[in-house]
């Protein structure tokens, strides 16, 4: 009986292992392809492993599209929508969890409506009121839509709700101000919830497509998520070219991911409402 | 009732957020809702329609379409997802250390990935001369399948890679619900005699029925708004046949410059993502109780 049990097991643990691997095999596929050079991608033989290694995709889209340019953008506004989110979230969640203040619930009430609010729908007036602002084809048109992720303050809010009052009574009897207290102790109690916060908030702005493919129409200004669907070829189609830009504009997240799992997936689960 | 030493503070801490919000997020949402009775272009001012666009709305053959596809896109990914998701999660489970670690890896990478890498991926993937997949079509089917072009196979496709590509989401919220069943319920049952089937069938179903419906309502009000891997794999064709809601927003709005319509449609979206979402608390409310 034992016996015949384990041989199950390993036997369910053999199809879970081919699963995967036929999960990852795309992945894997395309990474491969972007090592071959262009005449190799096209034989008729498949070759789990290049005859040739050769860089020269990469090569290719370094010197034959603004692809740094693109990573600077990339780079930049993820960034400053990773910063300014966490800031303003964490500094609402800190005065809706621990202050009394007029306005108090209503601005609570408001965050929690807009989760029914589909971003898509406001593709029109965003773009309207950037284009007022004068702001199509820079940073910041692409930066501020992004900013708005009620999500991060219900987070924060449950941590800072879940702090004994203690800190904060013993903190204002020491004579420290709300500021203080907000900078000082909880936020750097809650560092984790930011770190995991940061991360997925960066990861979201990196790969966010909608957005940036409709406030950029320039090849200078756009984000490398964007950017890649951009390297066109003059004689059919150059896979390896295509996947060298896919890989250079993947590697950021899937790296971010690789290194901080843990923290990747804790975050997710905290912003789908599940405690890990 | 209110700390007067709180007051200053607390408009400095809100004072951004509250800023943006308004900015951002309330006057876009009236403002398109103004647009919707307008024959406004994209940029620029338009006149009064008053309820035209919405009739218009209803007798629109391309909106409907662009309804239908959503729909059949919503049948084709919210449950298979679902399910999978869960079955994925189990397996994983029952891994342990480095296997587990590793395995769940390998079927959550593809959830980072930027839309147009997964695009790019599954472009070189399928592609109808030199597509790895291909012999495998030819095996199954006797002939090679150009999936973009064709409108049997279009969707289907979309709707595949979409789970290929979001299904880690869903595994690690059933892996976490999963781990707050209990083990001793498990025991007992086991001692009990209840083989594999019976135990995921009266313990695991009913026990992890509260995530499987949360992964329901957020795979259902997700894939509703599907416009990227569209746009970027078929661009809607062929003939349409792959033409959703969002997509015709855009179209409606960015490629033929009708702000007023496009406005018009985008409302409907979000009268119909507000109701579910209403739905959605509904089962996260009796999650939580």
């Amino acid at each position: 009986m034992r016996n015949r049990l384990n041989l199950g097991g390993a036997l369910i643990t053999l199809v879970t292992i081919i699963a995967a691997i036929l999960w990852f095999f795309p992945l894997y596929w395309s990474v491969i392809t972007s090592l071959k050079p262009e005449y190799e991608v096209v034989e008729p033989t498949i070759r789990l492993i290049p005859r040739h290694w050769t860089l020269d995709a990469y090569v290719y889209v370094f010197e034959n599209t603004p692809i740094l340019r693109w990573y600077l953008n990339s780079t930049v506004t993820s960034a400053a929508i990773t910063i300014l989110v966490l800031i303003m979230s964490a500094g609402c969640a800190y005065a809706l969890s621990q202050l009394r203040f007029p306005g108090r619930r209503l601005i609570y009430g408001m965050i929690l409506v807009s989760f029914m609010v589909p971003i898509q729908a406001l593709i029109i007036t965003h773009f309207v009121l950037m284009n007022d602002f004068g702001l199509i084809n820079t940073w910041l048109g692409v930066i501020l839509p992004q900013l708005i992720v009620p999500v991060a303050v219900i987070v924060y809010k449950q941590f800072f709700d879940s702090i004994p009052r203690e800190y904060r009574e013993s903190a204002l009897l020491d004579g420290a101000n709300e500021f203080q207290i907000f900078g000082r102790l909880y936020v750097p109690m809650n560092w984790g919830v930011t770190t995991a916060l940061a991360i997925i908030t960066f990861i979201a702005a990196w790969n966010n497509f909608l957005w940036p493919f409709l406030v950029t129409n320039s090849n200078a200004s756009m984000t490398v998520t964007v950017g890649i669907t951009q390297i066109h070829e003059n004689f059919g189609v150059q896979y390896a070219r295509n996947l060298a830009g896919a890989v250079i504009a993947a590697s950021p997240v899937a790296v971010a991911y690789l290194v901080f799992q843990r923290r990747v997936t804790d975050a997710i689960m905290l912003s789908a409402g599940i405690k890990g | 009732m209110f700390k007067r030493r709180q007051i200053l503070p607390a408009l400095v801490l809100v004072g951004p957020f509250v800023i943006a919000y308004l900015v951002l997020f309330i006057y876009p949402s009236l403002k398109m809702l103004e647009l919707s009775f307008t024959n406004a272009p994209l940029v620029g001012e338009g006149k009064w329609v008053g309820w035209a666009n919405y009739s218009r709305l209803f007798r629109d053959s391309l909106f409907k379409g662009s309804v239908v596809h959503t729909i059949y896109f919503v049948v084709l990914t919210v449950i298979p997802t679902t399910l999978l998701g869960l079955v994925i999660a189990i397996l994983v489970g029952r891994l342990k250390g480095w296997l587990q670690s590793l395995v769940l890896a390998a079927f959550f990478l593809p959830y980072v990935l930027p839309v147009t890498v997964v695009f790019r991926i599954w472009e070189w993937v399928l592609d109808s001369q030199f597509g790895i997949a291909q012999p495998a079509f030819r095996l199954l089917f006797g002939h090679s399948i150009s999936v973009w072009q064709d409108p049997v196979w279009a969707m289907p496709s979309v709707a595949f890679i979409t789970i290929w590509w979001t299904n880690g989401f869903n595994v690690l919220l059933f892996i976490a619900g999963l781990r707050n069943i209990s083990q001793d319920v498990y025991d007992a049952a086991e001692l009990d005699g209840a083989g594999g089937w019976t135990r995921f069938r009266f313990i695991t179903w009913p026990l992890i029925w509260p995530v499987t419906a949360l992964v329901l309502t957020i795979q259902l009000i997700l894939q509703l708004k599907i416009f990227d891997q569209i746009y970027l794999m078929t661009v809607g064709g062929p003939f349409n046949s792959t033409q959703v809601v969002v997509q015709y927003i855009y179209k409606q709005a960015f490629q033929t410059n009708h702000g007023g319509y496009g406005s018009t449609i985008a409302v409907a979206l979000f009268v119909t993502i507000a109701a579910l979402s209403v739905l959605q608390y509904q089962v996260l409310r009796t999650r939580s109780e």
